[in-house]
């Protein structure tokens, strides 16, 4: 017998549903936020988002305790203290821009470059891209440049976009799918969801990962890869399917620039340019009649091999051949490699044979009709149905570009590029270089008191297009787009606080930076970091960067080091936009955008950072954000999304435009807002049917991206293989042209800078003794932890209050180690004392960690002795942004040579077991910040969320029946 | 298991003050004045009642524990419960008849002597009763239980004899030595049953894994410690139970064996001995629980067996 | 002589697919975001923003390797409340609190009885209850109790919270006393098991195995040998060294 109270089956959940986009992380989900007497019920996963249909991430899950922080920042402040020791006063925010205004004022009038603005993990950088345009400083970036610059651009300049927000598997019709170096990544939901759809339809899921966790758990084959050398079994690959002859040699000739004349003239400042004709189109042998055409003629079979001489000097030869005679090489055989990927050369046989088996065996074909760019009209699709997705673990090497483009070739030859069961791009792309920008800044486009004549990041297509100084010397404080890095597209933010103390190239008079936690977790060196921003000019006495601002939401690590501080509201409390024109949402079979809006209003003194900036913009009387009157041409974000105009017709947010009726095109809308709320903030158009597929080549999508207003005009696209661009500062180190690389750095640019991507050794691992510092240490994101901003959530950091290192089991029976001991763990650059955990599927060279769970004491609102503090830690500290020197003077940073990508994991290092006599505590340790810095409130000893509803849910009960 | 002082206490004071009254009402003691009457009735209702009163302690909600007699029909604490109520009931009845009238009939007393150890055992049972602890789940484990109670309560009542200045017969001692001996001898098979025990579960198991191989934890659910790991999770050491079984049995065993084995009738050396053994059960009980292994903790990657 | 009712029709519970779940934890907040404010207490926290942050949750995640000399496979592992046929944690519970609904099989406490004597916790093989910290009663997974049924929610979202909100779908929500269910299909297809069956509690929640074949692990190292030599301690001594605390 039991007694079963009535319980209530039915109790009300909320007063109102909320809908807008989550922002617990990059991924842009859409929420319904249930609103029950003003505060947060429950938020969950809006079924109709196009990103994730419903469902909802742990950090998602968790926004309640986010927004309601007790870290949140509550009002400006100015410092009082010396700086980093996060004393500050509050003050209005009238003080708060009038101070701004005067720092920054001067310094547009005389030299805008003094002014470093460089956003965190920014969404909103079509804005302040625009700002930095309109300040006239070429010192702007977003942080991709240490995030993942490397995949965005070696994506671009090889197929016109990349992974994540570029493109997406085609999860319906793949039939094996390939993860390299992906923990988690930004499209956190979206790639969960395509998993379950695959093991649902029973598909292959291949993980290449040093370790065996999240996505690479689920997966059918795991390569345990040796960090650092994808780029060597990429090519391995490549070899493989050459030599079996499993590549699509169709799909190549016409999509590709592999039939493309090269020319061969060595020594010569032509040689290994594309041939071209008088109109600059690249020049193919045509099969039918023997005849060399332009690439673009209608009905023609370009050649695949053979080989031209040409009239002015030399030979062409297709870049199929170029890339045949080059992959071939024994060099790349699985036999040669295997030792140093640390995978058996049967299993990279067996990789090779099974994307074969993939492609080739179970080609997709969907029936439908559509014309290419050159009028010629196709019956059917065919597709090669094998996708890959890639993110850091390729990406943050200083081999990083040239790997990315090795896999990007990978899916090239075996034909799976935006093909049905492929791997597929969201609009805007695929987007050539071409058909982006090119970087403003210059020293000729920098005067003072105007704008650039452009964006500041753009993508270059030669040595023409360096933001240098006459002497070659780098115009930008981060040293992009100079012979650092060269094409950096996404600027260096690991370097500007280094480069601004060091006064390499120059120092600079304000720091101004959003959202990125540059004293902690995302620097490199973070000691070296906290120091340089404390650091002061022996004969001023000033600080070496003399103007910190910061906007930040929370009392982060970074807030100690500002001079100023403009506190930002939560995601629930802000107008957003996620647009076209920045960073959208869009997928393979639709164009999409969304926005935020505040659906709760601010119970402090801050405002949404955009806004902010916009009206600093008209205090600073910045062209655009004025109106002829000096008034201030927008009255707060808001109404800048609404009525700003890129170009006529075109604004931040494509949807719902002229009288709500027009879509990407059409006159600023005054109720566009109100119609994205009632859309579940966001707006969705789906791409026509014949035009989903071969997008780079498919005029139907052509059409409907110009319709829509991505494009002005059709931009087709061949995908390059061969690399122009590169071969133009190729040749430049080789002498050739007005502008060369100084003296010291043409060997590097000679041998990364190579027109068909190649592997070599990673930086630091080629800097160090492989005897001295044997093994590789990485980092992975937690997938229920975003970065350092999630360590303020009660909830979350239950669940990853501290990090442990994952050794492997060898390495541990060497080191004579068990679970729970520590550690020391040594760089070329220095010393961290943490536990371990050890752990089977890891490559046995390999130790790893989860990503920014370590923090400072006394920041985020934690108590001193948390365990974030006390045993956790940051690899950042044997991470330097430099390399070892070289005795030649130079800082080189530990950075891609091409992009200037941060080499995050090329870190090499050495273990020895910590002495029984040592605390059990992380080293190094710092002293405490305080913890009254402008905070909302104490936090509480005890959290009983939804007290007032359970208790009104019970009301409703009737209990006791019995 | 996590060694809760409040459960520790309850099971040593009420269990010694079972063992105690099962002799009172078998008649070892004459109580032959009211200040006696006082003292034994006290003695025996202080002991259960100080048990009953701790165990509530580490209650949640103390103040519904009258709902926790309400499931005999399942639920060993609820017996346990309902049993002593009655107990206290009975005994109170039980005393002050005798006082009054004089002996019952020897099968009311049976009767409530039965009642009172079957108390004992129903405490025992709570433990013995779940799977999930493998070395409790064991049929020695309500006979220590009930073995220490009745060893326990004749050194009791041996003690309160002597303060009353009543005779104590060197069968009596005898009594009291075979049963000191007994307890010692099944709770040492306890032990040695729980060393050399293999549990059916383990992490293979537990969590139906292991077709091809072994399997080990690799991460934890949480970093912070959790109500499971605090509760079930807390295992003292082997050295550590070592030691403190040799403490243990020293205390409760060995002492007051051999210090009634050398013959003692003084009423301050009885207590200081009654003290003693108390000290011994005491970590035995401690002990009882901070050995005990969960279940779950194999899903906290314990490996060795439960 | 029992209190769990005879053995009812309908069994709701979870189908768990570890061939699938990722290990994101997306399953446990959203379980303790949906029930802090709803049956019963709220899932409470302790020292939410010091040392030992200690709350209360009713769905957890585990990892573990399962692993031989040549092959290594990691299986992130989910665990909440089974809904167990045989229900030691309903026998045991000396007030009545904790009960089996006798209509769809779902176990449940009514706080209000709940003495939090905490040996309903103790009976359960799986560490499926948990003393909320602060309000002192028995929490542990209603199957979403408050959402099945629920009126106030539309149709197609009256599933348990973790199951709407799982972004690989690796849970599956029914019922398996139906063995024309999906829930129940998907068991008879991939094999479905129970935990501990041993522990004869009858599990209604089945898991499904990694289908995979494990990956190679090849040319590492023998991980058996070095495992068992090394027999790595497990958490707890990460966690603190507890046995040293206790000296
Ligand atoms: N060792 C190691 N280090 C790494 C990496 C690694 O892999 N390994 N990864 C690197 C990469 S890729 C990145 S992107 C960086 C990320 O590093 P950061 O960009 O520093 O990221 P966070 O720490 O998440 O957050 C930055 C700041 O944003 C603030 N913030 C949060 N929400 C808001 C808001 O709404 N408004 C405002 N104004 N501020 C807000 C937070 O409080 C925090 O101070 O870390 C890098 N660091
Ligand atoms: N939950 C959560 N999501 C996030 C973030 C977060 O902090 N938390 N951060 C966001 C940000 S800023 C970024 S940049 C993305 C990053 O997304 P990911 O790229 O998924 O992030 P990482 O964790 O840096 O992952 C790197 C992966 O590469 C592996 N790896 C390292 N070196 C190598 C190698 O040489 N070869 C191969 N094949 N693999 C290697 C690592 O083991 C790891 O699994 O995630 C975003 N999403
Ligand atoms: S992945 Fe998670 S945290 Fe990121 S936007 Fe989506 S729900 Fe929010
Ligand atoms: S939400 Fe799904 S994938 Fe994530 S941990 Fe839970 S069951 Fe696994
Ligand atoms: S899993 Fe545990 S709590 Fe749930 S019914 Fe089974 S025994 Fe009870
Ligand atoms: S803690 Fe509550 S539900 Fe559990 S057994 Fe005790 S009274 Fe019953
Ligand atoms: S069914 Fe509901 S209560 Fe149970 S684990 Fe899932 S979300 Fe939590
Ligand atoms: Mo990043």
């Amino acid at each position: 017998m039991s007694f079963e109270p009535v319980i209530e089956k039915s109790p009300k959940v909320s007063d109102e549903i909320k809908k807008t986009t989550c922002y617990m992380c990059a991924c842009r989900c859409g929420i319904n936020v249930h609103i029950r007497d003003n505060k947060i019920r429950y938020i969950e996963g809006n079924k109709d988002h196009p990103i994730n249909k419903g469902v909802l991430c742990a950090k998602g899950s968790a926004g309640i305790m986010q927004h309601y922080s007790p870290a949140r920042l509550k009002s400006p402040m100015k410092r009082i203290g010396p700086r980093g020791s996060g004393k500050f006063e509050p003050i209005t925010w009238d003080k708060a821009l009038s101070i701004a205004t005067d720092w920054l004022e001067p310094i547009r009038n005389k030299d805008p470059k003094k002014l470093a603005f460089f956003t965190g993990r920014d969404q909103s950088q079509a804005l302040t891209g625009w700002w930095a345009q309109q300040f006239g400083t070429p010192n702007f970036a977003a942080h991709g440049g240490f995030c993942s610059v490397n995949m965005a651009a070696g994506g671009i300049y090889t197929i016109g976009g990349a992974f994540w927000e570029f493109g997406a598997p085609d999860w319906n019709l793949t039939e094996m799918f390939v993860l390299f170096g992906v923990a988690e990544d930004h499209d956190s939901n979206p790639i969960k969801i395509g998993l379950g759809k695959l093991k649902g339809r029973g598909k292959r899921v291949v993980s290449v990962n040093p370790v065996q966790t999240g996505y690479a758990a689920i997966s059918d084959d795991w390569y345990g890869i040796t960090p650092g050398t994808d780029g060597l079994l990429i090519l391995s690959l490549i070899r493989e399917l050459f030599l079996s002859n499993k590549i699509d040699v169709n799909y190549l000739r016409r999509y590709t620039n592999s039939p493309w004349l090269v020319i061969q003239n060595p020594g010569k400042n032509n040689d290994g340019l594309f041939l071209r004709d008088q109109s600059g189109q690249p020049q193919v042998i045509d099969r039918l009649s023997g005849k060399i055409v332009s690439h673009s003629k209608k009905g023609i079979s370009p050649e695949m091999s053979g080989k031209i001489k040409l009239d002015t000097g030399g030979f062409a030869i297709p870049v199929f051949k170029i890339m045949y005679d080059t992959y071939i090489n024994s060099t790349y055989s699985p036999e040669n490699i295997s030792s140093k990927v640390g995978i058996s050369s049967n299993r990279i046989r067996k990789f090779a044979a099974d994307l074969a088996d993939a492609a080739f065996s179970r080609e997709v074909v969907i029936n439908q009709p559509w014309t290419d760019w050159k009028g010629e009209k196709h019956k059917k699709m065919i597709g090669r149905p094998v996708s890959m997705h890639a993110m850091r673990g390729i990406s943050a090497h200083s081999n990083g570009f040239q790997t990315c483009r090795a896999l990007h070739v990978l899916q090239l030859i075996l034909g799976s590029i935006e093909v049905p069961g492929g791997w597929r791009f969201k609009p805007p792309y695929p987007k050539p270089p071409e058909a982006h920008p090119k970087p403003s800044g210059k020293p000729n486009q920098v005067q003072p008191g105007k704008p650039l004549t452009g964006p500041p990041l753009g993508y270059v297509l030669s040595p023409e297009d360096l933001i240098i100084n006459e002497d070659g010397s780098p115009q930008r404080i981060d040293k992009a787009y100079s012979w650092d890095a060269p094409m950096s597209a996404h600027g260096l933010m690991h370097m500007v606080i280094s480069n601004a103390v060091a006064g390499d190239p120059y120092h600079i008079d304000v720091l101004f930076m959003y959202m990125a936690n540059m004293a902690w977790n995302s620097s490199m060196n973070t000691r070296g970091v906290m120091e340089m921003l404390t650091e002061k000019d022996g004969d001023t006495g000033e600080y070496k960067i003399p103007k910190i601002i910061y906007s930040d939401a929370y009392s982060s690590e970074m807030v100690a080091y500002a001079d100023l501080i403009l506190p930002d509201t939560t995601y629930l409390e802000r107008h957003d936009a996620i647009s076209l024109l920045d960073r959208p949402i869009c997928e393979a079979d639709a164009v999409a955008d969304a926005i935020r809006w505040p659906v709760l209003k601010p119970d402090r003194d801050v405002r949404g950072f955009q806004s902010v900036l916009l009206d600093l913009g008209a205090r600073l009387k910045l062209p655009g954000m004025v109106n002829d009157d000096g008034s201030a041409k927008y009255k707060d974000y808001a109404d800048y999304i609404i009525n700003h105009e890129r170009k006529p017709g075109i604004g931040p947010l494509a949807g719902f435009r002229g009288n709500g009726d027009k879509s990407g095109r059409g006159e600023p809308n005054p109720g566009q807002i109100e119609s994205y709320m009632s859309n579940g903030a966001f707006w969705h158009k789906e791409i026509p049917e014949e035009a989903r597929y071969f997008k780079m080549a498919n005029m139907e999508y052509q059409k409907f991206a110009v319709d829509i207003g991505i494009f002005d005009k059709p931009e087709p696209y061949t995908f390059q293989i061969y690399s122009e661009p590169l071969q133009k500062f190729q040749l430049a180190a080789l002498g050739h042209g007005n502008i060369q690389p100084p003296e010291n750095m043409r060997d590097r640019i000679k041998s990364s800078f190579t027109p068909l991507p190649i592997w070599y050794e990673p930086f630091e691992g080629k800097a160090v003794l492989e005897d001295e510092y044997p093994i590789h240490a990485l980092t992975q994101r937690p997938m229920a932890m975003y970065h350092s901003w999630g360590s303020q959530n009660p909830w979350l950091r239950q669940i990853h209050g501290q990090n442990p290192m994952y050794i492997p089991i060898s390495l541990a029976m060497k080191h004579n180690l068990s679970d729970g001991d520590w550690i020391w763990v040594t760089s070329h650059h220095g010393k961290i004392r943490v536990p371990i955990l050890t752990m089977a599927g890891l490559n046995k060279k390999t130790i790893w960690t989860w990503n920014a769970i370590g923090k400072r004491k006394g920041a985020w609102q934690l108590d001193e002795d948390a365990p974030e503090a006390k045993k956790g830690f940051l690899l950042n500290h044997l991470i330097k942004e430099l390399l070892p020197a070289k005795g030649d003077g130079q800082r080189w940073s530990n950075s891609d040579p091409i992009t200037g990508q941060a080499a995050w994991f090329d870190l090499k290092v050495k273990i020895e077991k910590a002495n029984i006599n040592e605390p059990h505590e992380s080293y190094p340790q710092f002293p405490p910040l305080p913890r009254e810095y402008g905070t909302i409130q104490d936090p509480p000893k005890k959290l009983r969320y939804g007290i007032e509803w359970t208790k009104q849910n019970k009301a409703h009960n009737k209990s006791d029946n019995s | 298991m996590h060694p809760a002082w409040s459960i520790i206490f309850f099971t040593t004071l009420s269990g010694l003050g079972f063992g105690f009254s099962t002799w009172v009402v078998f008649g070892f003691i004459e109580i032959r004045n009211i200040f006696q009457l006082i003292i034994t009735a006290g003695f025996t209702f202080c002991l259960i009642g100080s048990g009953l009163l701790s165990s509530t302690l580490h209650l949640g909600h103390p103040e519904r524990a009258w709902r926790a007699l309400s499931q005999w029909r399942s639920s060993w604490l609820s017996r346990e419960g309902i049993l002593s109520v009655l107990v206290l009931t009975a005994l109170t009845y039980w005393f002050l008849y005798t006082f009054r009238y004089g002996e019952l009939p020897l099968l009311i007393n049976i009767t409530l002597m039965t009642m009172i150890l079957f108390t004992v055992y129903a405490t025992a049972m709570i433990y013995a009763s779940l799977k999930t602890v493998t070395c409790w789940n064991q049929f020695l484990t309500p006979v220590c239980y009930l073995m220490f109670a009745i060893s326990g309560g004749m050194l009791a009542i041996t003690w309160l004899m002597s303060i009353f200045g009543q005779l104590i017969t060197s069968s009596t001692f005898q009594i009291l030595l075979i049963l000191i001996l007994l307890t010692w001898a099944f709770k040492i098979k306890w032990w040695w049953n729980l060393d050399h025990s293999q549990s059916e579960s383990n992490l293979a198991t537990a969590t139906g894994l292991g077709k091809f191989g072994k399997v080990r934890s690799l991460m934890p659910p949480h970093t912070s410690e959790n109500y499971l790991q605090k509760e079930m999770g807390f295992v003292v050491a082997r050295k550590h139970a070592i030691k403190l079984r040799v403490i243990s049995l020293t205390l409760g065993g060995i002492i007051p064996f051999a210090t009634i084995l050398i013959g003692t009738s003084s009423s301050l050396l009885l207590g200081i001995i009654l003290f003693i053994h108390l000290a011994g059960v005491f970590v035995e009980r401690w002990l009882f629980f901070a050995e005990a292994k969960h279940i779950v903790s194999l899903y906290y990657g314990d490996k060795t067996s439960v | 002589m029992t209190s769990l009712p005879d053995p009812s029709a309908i069994k709701l519970g979870l189908v768990i697919d570890l061939d699938i779940c990722v290990g994101c934890q997306a399953c446990v907040v959203n379980c303790k975001e949906w029930n802090t404010s709803g049956y019963g207490a709220p899932l409470s926290d302790e020292n939410p923003y010091s040392s030992n942050p200690n709350g209360a949750w009713l769905n957890r995640v585990h990892a573990y390797e399962e692993f031989n000399s040549e092959k290594v496979k990691t299986v992130h592992f989910p665990k909440s409340c089974l809904h167990c046929e045989d229900a030691p944690c309903v026998t045991v519970c000396p007030t009545g609190a904790s009960y089996k609904r006798a209509e769809d099989g779902i176990v449940l406490v009514n706080e209000d009885w709940c003495i939090g004597c905490g040996l309903c916790a103790w009976s359960c093989p799986y560490g499926a209850r948990e003393m909320d910290p602060v309000e002192n009663v028995m929490k542990k997974c209603t199957l979403c109790v408050d959402r099945i049924y629920n009126d106030n929610i539309p149709e197609e979202d009256r599933v348990p919270a973790c199951v709407r909100t799982c972004p690989t779908s690796a849970r599956h929500f029914g019922d398996l006393g139906d063995p024309n269910s999906k829930v129940s299909k998907l068991v008879a297809e991939r094999g479905g098991y129970d935990l501990l069956p041993e522990q004869q509690t009858k599990p209604v929640n089945k898991y499904l195995p990694p289908q995979s074949s494990c990956e190679s692990n090849e040319d590492q190292f023998s991980l058996l040998e070095m495992a068992e030599s090394n027999s790595p301690k497990g958490f707890w001594e990460w966690m603190d060294n507890t046995l040293e605390r206790l000296g």
